[in-house]
């Protein structure tokens, strides 16, 4: 069971793990898009998500919590200048790892880490599931979601209206 | 140093690497451009994930 192993050691010590993770986010802010591995991807992730947050407060002092990480000052004037901005609609999970395969070299599962900077879609019909554009126009299974919903609080209403018939709503709502 | 005491047969040697077999990937179809495709994996082929584009092809 991999209960509470929270920290991706990757093999290094802490102060070489922290060096090479800044490192990394600091690549992740300029490029937008980073490939790494699979295991740095992860490690990676919670990271950048929480600079993103703290950011979002944009108080001094979360300034200076992110400045911790981010030491390159170019960097840092674009993470709060262009990135932040971006993820207003956004409150949580701002970067994305998809797999993307194999290096070639040493066949080392490879990621693609992304900032999540397009615009986020609510659906009318379900509050509070936010999808993307892309998702909500191709999937089927979202599209079928919302009749159900309608039908199923019709059934309830003319089951109560009919009287308590305990099997009866059941056997509908199948 | 350990040595072999005795040499030992040729169906001896292969019996234990019958089981030396090699399992077949799992591949699913991209749903962008039907090629085949690891499963939770972008595609190699078009770059797409998910009904999105990721990377491009070209690129990599």
């Amino acid at each position: 069971m991999g209960h509470r192993d929270k920290i991706h050691k990757l093999g290094r010590t802490k102060p070489h793990r922290e060096a090479m993770l800044a490192n990394m986010a600091m690549s992740l802010f300029t490029h937008r898009v980073i490939k790494t591995t699979d295991a740095k991807a992860k490690a990676l992730k919670p990271l950048v998500d929480r600079l993103i947050s703290t950011g979002k407060q944009d108080t001094l002092h979360a300034k200076r919590m992110v400045a911790r990480t981010i030491h390159n000052k170019e960097v840092f004037k674009k993470l709060f200048a262009e990135i932040i901005p971006q993820f207003t609609d956004r409150t949580s999970g701002f970067t994305r790892v998809v797999k993307l395969g194999v290096r070639k070299g040493d066949g080392a599962p490879i990621s693609v880490v992304e900032l999540l900077t397009e615009k986020v879609v609510v659906d009318t019909d379900e509050k509070g599931k936010k999808e993307k554009k892309a998702k909500s126009t191709d999937s089927l299974p979202k599209k079928a979601a919302p009749k159900p919903k309608a039908p199923k609080s019709t059934v309830k209403a003319v089951s109560k209206a009919a009287g308590k018939g305990s099997s009866a709503p059941s056997t509908k709502n199948k | 140093m350990p040595l072999p005491k005795r040499r030992h047969s040729r169906t001896r040697g292969r019996k234990r690497r019958t089981n030396w077999t090699m399992t077949l990937p799992n591949v699913s179809e991209c749903q962008h451009c039907h090629n085949p495709k690891l499963p939770h994996h972008i595609c190699t082929h078009c770059g797409y994930y998910n009904g999105r584009q990721i990377i491009d092809v070209k690129e990599v």
